[in-house]
């Protein structure tokens, strides 16, 4: 299988809490951040959208990796916020990473598991030497009704993993369990999603989610302690501890990769976000496992195992990005995400 | 500004493509076709040249009455940076209070959405800058 | 090179002429300048109209043929047509019309200038205004006009210690002076506090330090020295016309405290015309926004680098002042349609140095000069006159 050879993860600087959403709605605050587990939320700048935010993923990536982006034969974005309906956000971070002309492009959609999915297209082509490089980006600007419960946790920020030969983490496995199942969804030309409440939780995330996982361990011949990181897609900051006690895992397991209560939920860019933040404080032969999730539904599944090169590398200081912030409050939120114009 | 126009800018506006004349070295931002310095000798000699991104804002204003285009994203800074290979050039600094931004203050540029054609039309890429990290 | 004197003089006012359309403007400051000289119209050999963009304000190019139509003189079929420079346009107009006289070409010359800015939204206007700057790298990342000069102001204060309140001071100046003009669009008196006070359109540039949007036209007959003689006795000469150019952008300048071009043309102007600064008795300066009029004093000689901002505060241009600048009321009261503004520039120039100026009238003033800039500094053209 193939190894992530770099990454890079982007994630705006302005944020807005929990109980200044709350306190517009009349809402109470601190029921909210208990029941969800989420204080603040990032939000992009006016100027930002998912093509500026994968751009920033990318750039980081390609710096880590150390590659020539030339070398990067295939780009995909996952996103449910593309800017564009028609017209491919993929190109537009080829461009910007100067990896263009001789490549393959295109956009994903999958809800949150966007990301995931252009990761396992990469992995394909360098397994079967059909590309050299392959890069494979999550990121959303995700809309959130306002007023809807969405709303306090749906957030901005993106991550980018190049695949290749060799790297700094082999790829070992990957399987994905997918079904038709209508929890969350949004209507070509709407400006918001709709959802089915209580119906996102059980017959969708936990269920795909914890088929998947078991699915790969089955495969892999692995247990839940055989991992030193757990990487779950994270709606709120509850629902990934949920599952991985469901698992079997440990709160210890998720701990570095958990970071919904004070980004908020990044959709496509969740899980890869991360699994990002894990990168940058993994040990070579340590075991990562990481399942997305994507309404829809699916569950895309990794098996990892950090190799000695991550020493080689400059980590991304995700976790030290994030402490760059700047709150907002909910009229300033407003006109960043112009919903005034 | 029609999609060709915009287009045809691309590298400069995404990457920061410039020019430098192989005869004295000197590089350009926007690109040059013929080099001030060395005139007739610079014909055809003038090479792409990637700018760093990183400069000095050398004046900056805060634009409060915005134009058409610019409606709704205002009040926003709008410097002229000294880049570090020594041309200027002149952008948006963002991602900082605008109370903070001073003469001298060091940025590096980013990618970020310039401007939208309406509602229904294209969506214009390219540089402005932000607060550099040490 | 024959010498040129000015024979007539005619301007429309300045204002917002909602009743008036861009030809109507034309025709009657053409029309008030051949009164002025005296002349019937058959003696005009060719017209040199300036104007920023009437193609974008009122979709109309072609302005020569429209001019000559409006006028009536299309049965002589006499050679017309536009001249661009942005806010210079009325300024190269008259260094074109000059140099057809000067060279031989063409005796009795209409020099004029002419804008129609209300027609459009006043988005649209400042749209239009954008195309003086670099478009591509200036305007598209959303640097407006008097952003321009705003990032020319803070290098200024920063550079050289002016003040806000001596921006406000060359406003106030001009506010005073335009009070007695009877063309100009602002007639009302204004203060320093009324200038900080008035919102800010570009830090650090206020409402009350940027000129307005205006319409209007302004035109005068240039003639050879010997046939001048014929029409009038106050006979106005051109010492010299320099025009000088530098980037457009202007972050493509060898400096951001001063104007090249303005420094450049006036030199040149200097040494033609074999006078210095501090011969000139007065002038009208190019002043879209109050920092321009204070970077114009020192490019132009009249104060010491940096200085121009004290200078204004301490009331050297002022009407009873050292060096009177701008007593029509510049650009900022008298209102600047932008293709006229350099004509009108002229306009002023010959008032003065015919004593005809009334109430701000300048005590012997025997030589003028005219300093009209276009956009950020790209073009600038100097002319000096005199009384002879």
């Amino acid at each position: 299988m193939a190894s992530i050879v770099g990454y890079g993860a982007y994630v705006p600087r302005y944020r807005i809490k929990v109980e200044e959403i709350a306190k517009i709605w009349g809402k109470e605050a601190a029921s909210i951040s208990s029941g969800l587990y989420v204080f603040e939320k990032s939000v992009p700048g006016m100027d930002e959208d998912t093509a500026t935010i994968s751009v920033e993923a990318a750039r980081r990536a390609v710096k880590s990796a150390g590659i020539d982006p030339k070398g990067i034969e295939a780009i995909y974005v996952g996103s449910e916020s593309h800017p564009y309906a028609v017209k491919p956000t993929a190109t537009i971070v080829a461009e910007a990473i100067e990896a263009t002309p001789v490549l393959t492009a295109a956009d994903y959609e999958f809800a949150c598991k966007a990301g995931t999915a252009g990761l396992q297209n990469c992995i394909a082509l360098v397994d079967s030497n059909m590309i050299q490089y392959g890069m494979a980006i999550g990121t959303d600007v995700s809309q959130a009704a306002p007023g809807d419960a969405l709303e306090y946790t749906a957030a901005a920020g993106g991550a980018a993993f190049i695949v290749g030969k060799e790297g700094i983490a082999t790829i070992n496995d990957t399987v994905s369990f997918t079904t038709d199942t209508p929890d969350f969804w949004r209507r070509e030309g709407s400006p918001y999603p709709g959802h089915g409440g209580r119906f996102t939780g059980e017959p969708a995330y936990f269920k795909h989610i914890t088929n998947a996982a078991k699915m790969l361990m089955e495969r892999c011949g692995t247990k839940p302690s055989d991992y030193d990181y757990a990487v779950f897609h994270q709606p709120n900051g509850k629902f990934p501890s949920r599952v991985a006690k469901m698992l079997g895992f440990e709160k210890e397991q998720i701990k570095d990769s958990l970071l919904c209560p004070w980004i908020g939920n990044t959709y496509s860019g969740s899980s890869m976000v991360g699994l990002a933040a894990v990168m940058d404080v993994a040990q070579p032969d340590q075991r990562i496992i990481v399942v997305s999730y994507g309404s829809g539904a699916g569950s895309d599944a990794f098996d990892i195992t950090v190799t000695d090169k991550i020493e080689g590398i400059q980590r991304q200081g995700i976790r030290e990005m994030l402490e760059d912030k700047e709150y907002v409050d909910y009229g300033t939120y407003m006109k960043l995400r112009g919903e005034f114009t | 500004m029609g999609v060709a126009r915009y287009w045809r800018e691309i590298p400069q506006r995404y990457n920061l493509i410039g020019t430098k004349c192989s005869v004295c070295g000197t590089i350009y931002f926007p690109p040059r076709a013929i080099c001030p310095n060395c005139r007739r000798k610079s014909a055809g000699k003038m090479e792409d040249y990637k700018l760093k991104g990183t400069g000095t804002v050398e004046s900056f204003t805060i634009i409060r009455v915005p134009p058409p285009e610019f409606e709704g994203k205002s009040p926003y800074a709008i410097a002229l940076i000294k880049m570090d290979e020594g041309c200027h050039l002149t952008g948006q600094i963002v991602d900082c209070n605008l109370e903070d931004i001073h003469i001298g203050m060091k940025v590096e540029a980013c990618f970020r959405r310039i401007q939208e054609d309406g509602k229904r039309g294209a969506i214009y890429y390219g540089y402005k800058f932000r607060k550099a990290k040490e | 090179m024959r010498d040129v004197a000015i024979i007539g003089i005619g301007m429309t006012e300045f204002g917002e002429l909602w009743e008036k359309s861009f030809r109507e403007l034309v025709a009657e400051a053409g029309v008030r300048a051949i009164m002025d000289a005296g002349i019937e119209g058959e003696e005009i050999d060719a017209m040199y109209i300036g104007g920023m963009s009437s193609g974008m304000f009122v979709g109309q190019e072609h302005v020569g043929p429209l001019a000559v139509e409006v006028a009536g003189l299309e049965d002589l079929h006499i050679p017309a047509t536009r001249v661009e420079g942005a806010c210079a346009s009325g300024g190269i107009a008259l260094h074109q019309g000059y140099i057809s006289v000067a060279s031989g070409m063409y005796d009795i010359v209409v020099v004029g200038g002419a804008e129609k800015m209300t027609d459009v939204a006043g988005g649209s206007a400042t749209n239009i205004l954008a195309s003086a700057s670099d478009r591509e790298w200036e305007a598209f990342f959303g640097a407006t006009f008097p952003g321009l000069y705003a990032l020319m102001a803070t290098y200024h204060m920063h550079k050289y210690g002016t003040t806000p309140e001596q921006l406000a001071s060359v406003a106030v100046k001009n506010h005073y002076n335009g009070s007695t003009n009877p063309k100009a669009q602002f007639k009302r008196k204004i203060t320093v506090e009324d200038v900080l006070k008035s919102p800010l359109v570009a830090d650090p540039l206020h409402l009350l330090d940027c000129s307005p949007v205006s319409d209007g036209a302004a035109a005068a007959i240039l003639a050879p020295v010997e046939v001048a003689k014929k029409y009038t006795d106050k006979l106005v000469r051109i010492k010299a016309s320099a025009m000088a150019c530098d980037t457009l952008s202007l972050h493509g300048r060898e400096r951001f405290d001063a104007l090249p071009a303005a420094i450049h043309a006036a030199k040149k102007a200097y040494e033609k015309a074999g006078v210095g600064p501090k011969d000139i008795d007065l002038a009208e300066v190019h002043d879209c926004f109050t920092i321009a009029e204070i970077i114009a004093i020192e490019d132009l000689g009249f104060v010491e680098r940096g200085r121009g901002g004290p200078a204004t505060e301490e009331g050297i241009t002022s009407l009873h002042g050292e060096i009177p600048v701008n007593t029509s009321g510049g650009l900022k009261s008298k209102g600047h349609p932008v293709g006229a503004t350099g004509i009108a520039q002229l306009n002023e120039i010959v008032l003065q140095l015919r004593g005809e100026a009334g109430e701000r009238q300048v005590k012997d003033a025997q030589i003028g000069l005219t300093h009209n800039v276009g956009g950020s500094g790209g073009t600038a053209v100097v002319n000096i006159m005199e009384v002879i």
